[in-house]
């Protein structure tokens, strides 16, 4: 490789984030000060492939300089380079990839207020409109919108991130203009965000089994957790082995939580046997499906339930790495996690000896930086190891190739925790709980139109109804949205349909990621399709054609209807179905694949246009 | 001169292809099977000399078992995969995709695209006259070519051509995401101040002309670009003992453009910045 750096110096406050971060360069060739060893060095040509090596310190190092200075100028660019070795034209590629790194010069403070649905059924745009008359030009805050910040249960949201060291985050939810503005002005002094359990309407219910700790247990103590039956699972995994534990979960009849729904434990088993080495586990924590909020809610909650169950998980595999990739929008659960995972290695649960047992385990924790997409697996693994995020094609399946082209299993952090229950209890009695293909508990976030919105956990079966029930559906239910902006709606009339994979598919619709957001007749349908539409076209990571473009035409179309119906929005309907059917057909990766399935729903179940 | 290596003989397997079995060897690539069955595919993103990255989608099939259309020119030959390529689910994706890339970009010196586009029926100006479209003025910063991301499918093959696939000097890289996206040397600078070495195989792989030799694109610009009166030569580059082949496209008794031979086994249709733009002497009539 033949790399040329640019001109541009770091400044003195750049070049320490990124040394706090890689520790001091060693060598010139790393952009050391020029002190008259240069010679030394010329001799010396470190760098090369250890450095390479590091080129999944990109995006860390890419958070370094965005966290202290607020946007990551070229000179702090060109240094991060020579230090990982990494040419700047890819790493400029990967830092204009992801939403939340500028790479103009901004304001230390950026305020991300969200328009994303539930927020928009909650006043966002008046939100909005008050805070940017009040935080104009010159106020040092830039405003931004945001999709879901994954707080829906509490909309209006908004989060302040002031750049600084270290970098200070205020979260304000339910938000209004004063809240929001003060927020952004002194995130240091923001009331604290109401704990986790608020979030959790039926917290108290002993027959949560996911959700039962959240409240309960103390998230930053350790011993708490042992107390409240923690690390049991782990236990009972060393004493079954990685087969038993496999065998374990294939019988409990576990599927990915994720949406795909896949047997977990086929998952495991295919990794695990793979003969080349080493394997990773990752855990997809950066659920940004708009309405999604359930995994911040466990983290936040529970953060040491979701280190045993990696801990397992890694164990049945054989791998000794995992990853936490977590949204990077989520500072007090990415706190929470880091804190549980520092004691869990502090007091010999994670570390080159797992509770005595000889099997050395440990936890990475990556943040991502605002792009959906990262929520796909390959492109998950493209943004762990320093690329850009976009999917890659498969086959090869990361059960094969994963990250860094080695056997990877990637669980979102809902499946991971549904591990414990059934080590404890084992097989039969969580496979007896849900219906025969879905079983055990389901995790569904609720927001919008009702009184609690929340996490619910219900076994799987109980119908969308059923759900709604106790989350206090408020008067004039037009509709659902199920699985979130890649899901579908249904009718207010259709409150009996099951949840489950299999019954929401008989249905024509999907139970995705557990997303149930309900609105009123008072919410204008086609701005919510048009907002759809728009997060898509945001999202997209602009690999393929149909999505790239897909995206764009059918917000334009949607554009054009948003105030006509029946023989005037027929031309424009048409046009859509054309597309989303290419879109369908020929995306890459499951975001082009799914982008148009709410607006079709819309229009097939809503009559949305008639 | 054109010698293929041999390699070790690979074994065949067998699969359906639109009804008929068809044997391709091992390794192979529905694509491969197409053409060796006489299929016309049309591929955009697909290039001789490097891993296509299947990102157009223009030469989507039907896979029996798979939910999406699959990629002919990625996806591996399987025993017994039965493929489809003319079905109406297949003609209406590359339609779509056709009208989609061609409302968005200008494919005009796109080579075959427009006979694709009438094949399949493809209407790109359906999306009304407000459809977004890239239309960015041609960047003319360097004596030797221009880069015109008006007519950018983002193929990123002259991505794959700079990096670790051919020249491994990693200049250009695509930044930005979505519909932003955009083929970019760092800070989106001027070619000339980025690590490019003017090696031109980026222009050699591009498959829209959205790279350009500068002495074509001025041509074109004064209306003077007539490849019917164009004449190839290949050679040998004499400037230093490597001996890759030029081609020399000649027109009015001007070297217009010098490309390389993709079959050559040696090169595979890359070059330096001498082979490449060092012409100019040739032509030197002081
Ligand atoms: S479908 Fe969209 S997000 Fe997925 S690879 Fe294609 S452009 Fe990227
Ligand atoms: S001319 Fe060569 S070095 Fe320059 S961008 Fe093209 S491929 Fe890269
Ligand atoms: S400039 Fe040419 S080669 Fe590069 S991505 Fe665009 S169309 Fe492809
Ligand atoms: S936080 Fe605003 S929609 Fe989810
Ligand atoms: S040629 Fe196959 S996807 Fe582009």
């Amino acid at each position: 490789m033949d790399l040329r750096f640019g001109d541009g110096e770091p400044t003195d406050e750049e070049r320490a984030a990124i040394d706090a971060l890689l520790g001091p360069p060693r060598s010139s060739w790393e952009g050391a000060a020029r002190d008259g060893t240069e010679a030394a060095d010329l001799r010396w040509a470190r760098g090369g492939r250890e450095a390479r090596d590091r080129r999944d310190l990109l995006l860390p190092g890419l958070h370094a300089v965005n966290d202290r200075i607020g946007w990551i100028s070229e000179g702090a660019l060109g240094y991060l380079c020579r230090r990982l070795t990494v040419p700047p034209a890819e790493a400029y590629g990967v830092a204009t990839f992801y939403a939340m790194f500028s790479v103009r010069p901004r304001p230390a403070t950026v305020l991300h207020v969200c328009t994303d649905l539930a927020c928009a059924a909650a006043g966002a745009d008046g939100l909005c409109a008050g805070v940017e008359s009040r935080l104009g030009p010159g106020s040092g805050v830039s405003v931004e919108r945001s999709p879901c910040l994954g707080l829906c249960e509490r909309a209006p949201a908004t989060l302040a991130i002031r750049a600084g060291d270290p970098v200070r985050t205020a979260v304000s939810a339910p938000a209004t203009v004063e809240a929001a503005v003060r927020a952004a002005g002194a995130p240091d002094a923001a009331p604290e965000e109401p704990p986790a359990v608020t979030a959790v309407p039926q917290a108290g219910d002993p027959s949560l089994t996911l959700l039962g700790r959240v409240g309960v247990v103390d998230p930053a103590s350790l011993d708490d957790y042992r107390a409240h039956g923690g690390y049991t699972a782990l236990r009972r995994a060393f004493e079954l082995g990685p087969a038993g534990v496999i065998r374990e979960v294939t019988d409990s009849g576990l599927v990915g939580r994720g949406g795909a729904a896949f047997p977990t434990g086929r998952k495991w088993q295919a990794t695990a046997s793979r003969p080349d080495h080493p394997h990773y586990l990752v855990c997809n924590a950066d659920e940004s499906e708009p309405g999604t909020f359930k995994d911040r809610v466990i983290m936040e909650g529970d953060p040491y339930a979701l280190v045993e169950a990696m801990t397992i998980a890694a164990y049945a595999i054989g791998a000794h790495t995992g990853y936490v990739y977590l949204r990077g929008e989520y500072p007090r659960a990415t706190h929470r996690l880091r804190h549980a995972v520092d004691q869990a290695r502090a007091r010999g649960l994670l570390g080159d000896d797992v509770l005595g047992q000889g099997y050395a385990f440990d936890i990475e924790i990556r943040r991502g930086a605002g792009a959906y997409i990262c929520g796909e697996e390959t492109a998950l693994f493209n943004s762990i190891e320093g690329y850009r995020g976009e999917p890659r094609s498969k086959p090869p399946f990361p059960v094969e190739k994963g990250l860094f082209g080695r056997p990877t299993v990637e669980n979102n952090v809902e499946t991971l925790v549904n591990v414990l229950p059934i080590l404890t209890g084992g097989a039969p009695a969580y496979a007896a709980v849900g219906t025969g293909r879905s079983t055990g508990p389901k995790l569904f976030c609720v927001s919008g139109a009702v009184e609690r919105p929340g996490v619910y956990e219900l076994p799987f079966g109980a119908t969308l109804g059923e759900l709604l029930e106790p989350a206090g559906v408020r008067e004039g239910l037009r509709a659902v949205l199920l699985g979130g902006a890649a899901g579908g709606f249904v009718r207010a009339d259709e409150l009996d349909i099951p949840l489950t994979f299999e019954g929401t598919r008989e249905a024509g619709t999907t139970l995705g990621s557990g997303v149930v957001m309900a609105f009123d007749d008072t919410v204008p349908l086609p701005r919510l399709l048009l907002r759809i539409a728009r997060f898509f076209r945001d999202e997209s990571c602009g690999q393929c054609v149909p999505c790239r473009v897909g995206t764009v035409r059918q917000e334009e179309a949607l554009h054009r209807i948003v105030e006509r119906t029946g023989a005037d929005a027929a031309g424009d309907v048409a046009l859509l179905r054309e597309v989303g059917r290419a879109m369908r057909d020929a995306s890459i990766c499951g975001l082009g694949q799914t982008a148009w399935n709410a607006v079709e729903s819309a229009i097939d179940r809503l009559g949305a246009y008639e | 001169m054109t010698v293929t290596p041999l390699g070790i003989p690979r074994r065949l397997l067998e699969f359906t292809l639109d009804g008929e079995p068809a044997r391709v060897p091992e390794g192979a690539t529905v694509l491969d099977a197409c053409r060796a069955a006489g299929r016309d595919v049309p591929t955009l993103c697909e290039g001789d000399t490097l891993t296509p990255k299947s990102a157009c989608r223009v030469c989507v099939v039907e896979v029996e078992g798979s939910r999406t259309l699959v990629p002919a020119c990625s996806r591996r030959a399987e025993p017994g995969m039965e493929v489809r390529t003319g079905t109406e689910r297949v003609r209406h994706s590359r339609k779509v995709v056709l009208e989609l890339l061609a409302s968005c970009v200008d494919l005009s010196t796109t080579p075959r695209v427009s006979g694709w586009v009438k094949e399949y029926g493809a209407k790109p100006d359906r999306f009304g006259p407000d459809a977004a479209r890239l239309d960015e003025e041609p960047r003319v910063d360097n004596d030797l070519y221009v880069r015109d991301y008006g007519k950018c499918i983002l193929c990123y093959k002259c991505v794959d051509a700079c990096g670790e696939q051919w020249q491994n000097t990693f200049a250009i890289s695509v930044a930005g995401r979505g519909f932003d996206a955009r083929i970019a040397v760092e800070h989106d600078a001027p070619l000339t101040d980025s690590a490019c070495v003017y090696c031109g195989n980026c222009i050699e792989v591009c498959p829209t002309g959205a790279l350009s030799f500068k002495s074509e694109f001025d041509m074109r610009a004064a209306g003077t670009w007539d490849e019917s009166r164009q004449t190839e030569t290949t050679t040998v580059c004499a400037y230093c003992g490597v001996g890759c082949n030029l081609t020399l496209h000649m027109q009015d008794n001007e070297i217009v453009k010098v490309t390389s031979p993709h079959d050559n086994p040696v090169t595979h249709g890359n070059l330096c910045i001498k082979g490449r733009f060092g012409y100019q002497h040739v032509q030197n009539r002081d």
